[in-house]
């Protein structure tokens, strides 16, 4: 048996005293360069001024006076003291006054009184509620409804319900506001195809294949959405859903469809831009729309199948978080969806109007007119702009003021001039 | 997960001090804040976030896993086609699409939030009063379908509705008004604030509500929810930063994350965790290029509703003078509701309005109607008024829902030449101590302070969680309950929200109805000695 030599027990005595040293001593770190004393912090905070907390507006900035309406806003509205014909107010079907949706919006207010509240699931739903919901979805001929408090609020939750970070979305240039707030709360990949342009969807599509037979893992779970409109609130006209539905079936991807301008306009029964192009209802992944329009009433709604339009009962923030539609409104727009199922005529009647206006609309020198015949909402545009979007706004008020003169009521489209995507040029909206 | 005990809570000193709240295993002690600075004796509030034994944790943490357990297996049994699958399925065509749902998104859904959900969503047909009708539904399957009997279940006591002063009623004198605009001007105003939605209506609101809560000038949108989510991305941007509380609702986090701002979180309602991240954002500036900060918004909320918690509001009016931030307050929750005249927390703790530079509030909850608001300076509002989503996109309020609050306004504030609102504001007070003082006579461990009308409730296990719902349904009285997600895993509650149409009779009746269920569902965690309640006649603080 070999000893081990003395050196070699002495030498491992000695790593292993450096060892335990080496445990036990205290980690070495970099020298604090960083740190600031006391007095240092307490000089930056002194020294720090942060910027106003709004910047100041001019007075003369056009959207802080706004335009006074007293009295309702019906066919005829007055507007700061004059009386004029309204063509600027979303009352497409004139349901705003009507006799039968204003008694039985009282009867729900004798009822059930003002506000709910309380949001949906803490009980906040009424039977109006359930009713509106299931008229909407037999209206629609669809599954399922549900019902938001808010226009605005019904998109900009429906798409972060379904589309989370690492989805991809394919969505015209020409979508309106709330549909790029929604887009920007589902943190996902965007990618804009030029308005109306099927070509160049197509080949965003074709690219988005290529990837994906690079990478079939991640394929396999992302989800892919597309998002239009049936009538376009900036360019006012439609989408072609036909060809729509076949790259879906083609591609493999979602339509979720908006109709806030669409429902209770187009089509021979007020359905939408479905029936209007007799698509048939199940292709569409999800109809979203707002009942602020045609429908004469606050708020929104999203029709479908069960298995799409549940998921929002828990993940959509503004169904969950917030407070429910008042009963009165609700009942408002079932009486209206009641008229609009027993009177089809008034489509048609709508929609001889909206060709008439659009015909003696044409021809008037320095304007054009921006959107389809049929569209209750025409804009009318410069047909040579200055370039400076200031003059041209101020050239569109000072028509719009002259029409107030002459009692016509008609407004500057708004926009947000800094958060808007692809800004539409200045124009009036009729 | 659960840590070790640092020990049992210590004993107790007399319950009017503020407590210091010891580590018991799943929480991290919640530090007290700096040292008083004596500037108002409501700032020893009697908040109170007491911690369970140790073995309630362990048991709802057993709950959960048993229950997990009971989901995987289900679903090993719907895939084997054991048994009936109920979930709504794709269409035929669209099978070869990429799925809709992560299979695991929905595990909860299915498994644990099926079973139970008879306690959310109950349909009522009646108006939220303080007593309301509830319709019966029956579920053959489960709770996978409902169905309605056609009957309603008539007089339950409303301890859920966000009712506070009692004005969802519809008393004919009372809602004259609100009938006659609707009939002049119809239900809605199809039109957005800019073009041609501005009612004078509109203006005639936001005079009064600029001067009910004593600023400048306000400006109202149609919904309260979406009041801060278009409104913040307006007034911060990229380059700023926001540093909101741990338990703020999710519209002020929708906002916050729209507007592109960095955001960062404080502990709830702890003023070293809030005055670290402030000196430490003024001093390093902005993450990589040290550039300084553009401007600091702190968001806090003046009732938080799920943890009946109020916010301290003089420290932080005193740490954001110091560091020169910004303050967005948003009194969901407490506008009319606390306070001796209804005002709210600036009114509570004695503060000048203007020193908030943003106060938002909604007009749901102590209203009775819909809607919300934004108040502060001139400058802030007109910048609003030209920049925010709301105004540019999104319709204007109802007139009918308008004409509402205007009248309640004008009744709390007794213009309408009555004393109603001040009994209201009164009467809620009295009705939120008398509850509170009682709860915890009886050994129930609430959350809170003492003047918030949110009385969270805590249960802890799941099981008992439902349980209570359906007991207390049982005795017609509804409550609301809430856990994960909406509450810590460990920490699901019942919430009552005490309102001044509530009389002393109905309040004793649900407190007798929840001393014997919490007798049979040993609900009584509580390891308190309180003493009796206080007589009413005897007020402590002035």
């Amino acid at each position: 048996m070999e000893t081990a030599p003395a050196y070699h027990l002495i030498l491992e005595g000695i790593l292993i005293l450096w060892i335990i040293r080496l445990l036990f001593s205290k980690t070495y770190k970099l020298p604090e360069t960083y740190k600031l004393t006391e007095k240092e912090k307490e000089d930056l905070i002194e020294e720090w001024q942060p910027e106003p907390l709004v910047p100041p507006v001019s007075k003369e900035h056009p959207a802080i006076t706004y335009d006074v309406v007293t009295g309702p806003p019906s066919h005829k509205i007055i507007i700061n003291g004059k009386e004029c014909v309204n063509f600027a107010s979303f009352n497409f079907l004139g349901l705003l006054d009507n006799e039968r949706v204003k008694e039985k919006a009282l009867a729900s207010l004798k009822k059930y009184g003002v506000g709910t509240c309380g949001p949906r699931g803490f009980y906040g739903t009424f039977d109006v509620h359930l009713e509106l919901e299931s008229r909407l979805a037999a209206f629609m001929k669809t599954e399922e409804a549900i019902i938001y408090s808010y226009g605005f609020a019904t998109i900009a939750s429906a798409i972060p319900a379904y589309s989370k970070r690492g989805d991809i979305i394919f969505v015209d240039e020409a979508a309106c506001f709330s549909i790029q707030k929604g887009l920007q709360a589902s943190r996902s990949f965007i990618k804009y195809f030029k308005h109306n342009d099927m070509e160049d969807l197509e080949r965003l599509l074709k690219e988005q294949e290529l990837e994906d037979q690079k990478n079939p893992r991640k394929a396999r779970v992302t989800r892919k959405f597309i998002v239009v409109e049936g009538l376009y609130m900036n360019t006012s006209d439609v989408c072609p859903l036909p060809d729509l539905v076949k790259l879906k079936y083609k591609y493999k991807v979602r339509i979720f469809l908006e109709e806030s301008l669409s429902f209770g306009v187009l089509g021979e029964h007020g359905k939408g831009v479905t029936e209007h192009f007799g698509v048939n209802m199940d292709d569409i992944d999800l109809i979203s729309a707002n009942m602020e329009n045609a429908v004469a009433s606050i708020g929104g709604f999203c029709c479908g199948r069960s298995f799409v339009i549940d998921h929002q009962r828990l993940s959509g923030q503004g169904y969950c978080f917030s407070a429910s539609l008042p009963p009165m409104l609700a009942a408002a727009a079932i009486e209206a969806l009641n008229i609009m199922e027993e009177d089809p005529d008034i489509f048609t009647v709508l929609r001889k109007k909206c060709e008439h206006v659009y015909s003696a609309l044409q021809g008037i020198p320095s304007l054009k007119v921006v959107g389809v015949s049929f569209a209750p909402a025409l804009h009318l545009q410069l047909e040579r702009g200055s370039g400076s979007r200031v003059t041209d706004l101020q050239r569109l008020r000072s028509v719009v003021d002259y029409c107030l003169d002459r009692n016509v009521a008609l407004t500057v489209a708004r926009y947000l001039e800094k958060e808007e995507r692809f800004l539409p040029p200045p124009r009036l909206q009729a | 997960m659960a840590r070790t005990a640092e020990g049992n809570l210590k004993p107790q000193p007399n319950g009017l001090k503020t407590e210091e709240l010891v580590g018991n295993g799943f929480h991290n002690p919640r530090e007290k804040s700096s040292p008083q600075s004596g500037v108002h004796p409501r700032q020893n509030k009697q908040e109170s976030f007491e911690q369970p034994p140790m073995y309630v944790a362990v048991m709802t943490y057993v709950g959960y896993g048993l229950v997990t357990l009971f989901g995987y297996f289900r679903d090993f049994l719907r895939a084997v086609g054991l048994e009936k699958c109920h979930v709504a399925q794709e269409r035929e065509e669209q099978k070869d699409f990429t799925p809709l749902y992560q299979d695991f998104e929905n595990f909860y859904t299915r498994n644990l939030y099926m079973r139970v959900r008879d306690n959310w969503n109950r349909p009522i047909c009646s108006l939220p009063g303080p007593v309301f009708d509830l319709m019966e539904r029956v579920s053959d399957d489960y709770n996978w379908t409902f169905r309605f009997t056609g009957k309603s279940i008539p007089n339950v006591i409303n301890m859920g509705s966000y009712n506070y002063l009692g004005f969802a009623e519809n008393n004919a004198d009372f809602l004259k008004s609100v009938a006659d605009r609707l009939q002049r001007y119809g239900a809605a105003v199809c039109s957005t604030r800019q073009e041609t939605g501005n009612l004078s209506l509109h203006e005639e609101l936001e005079q009064l509500v600029a001067e009910f809560l004593g600023v400048e000038s306000s400006m109202t949108f149609g919904m309260g929810f979406a009041t801060n989510s278009m409104n913040i991305p307006a007034l911060v941007g990229k380059g700023c930063l926001i540093i909101s509380d741990e338990l703020n609702h999710t519209s002020l986090i929708l906002g916050a994350r729209l507007s592109g701002a960095t955001i960062r979180v404080f502990k709830h309602n702890n003023m070293c965790s809030l005055e670290k991240m402030l000196k430490e954002a003024v001093c390093s500036g902005q993450p990589r290029t040290r550039r300084p900060w553009r401007k600091i918004l702190i968001m806090v909320e003046g009732i938080y509703s799920m943890e009946g918690s109020v916010v301290r509001l003089p420290e932080i009016i005193a740490l954001k003078e110091k560091y020169k931030a910004y303050l967005y307050l948003d009194e969901a929750h407490s506008i009319g509701a606390v306070g001796p005249t209804g005002r709210g927390v600036t009114e509570l703790f004695n503060v000048n309005p203007g020193d908030v530079d943003v106060m938002m509030g909604t007009f749901t909850k102590s209203f009775g109607a819909a809607g919300g608001y934004i108040a502060g300076k001139k400058e802030l509002v007109d910048y609003l008024r030209s920049q925010s989503h709301s105004a540019v996109y999104a319709s204007a309020m109802s007139p009918a829902i308008t004409e509402q609050i205007i009248r309640a306004i004008k009744c709390i504030t007794g213009k309408d030449g009555s004393t109603e609102g001040i009994r209201r504001i009164r009467q809620l007070a009295e009705n939120t101590r008398y509850f509170r003082a009682r709860l915890k006579e009886m050994g129930f461990i609430i959350y809170g302070g003492d003047e918030s009308p949110v009385v969270p409730l805590l249960l802890y296990m799941p099981a008992k969680v439902v349980a209570f719902a359906r007991e207390m349904l049982a005795r017609k009285i509804g409550v609301v309950v809430v856990g994960f997600p909406a509450t810590p895993i460990t920490e699901a509650r019942a919430r009552f929200c005490v309102s001044a149409a509530h009389t002393r009779d109905m309040l004793n009746q649900v407190l007798h109805h929840l001393n014997e269920v919490g007798d049979n569902l040993c609900l009584k965690f509580s390891r308190r000695k309180h003493p009796s309640r206080p007589d009413p006649c005897e007020e402590t603080n002035s």
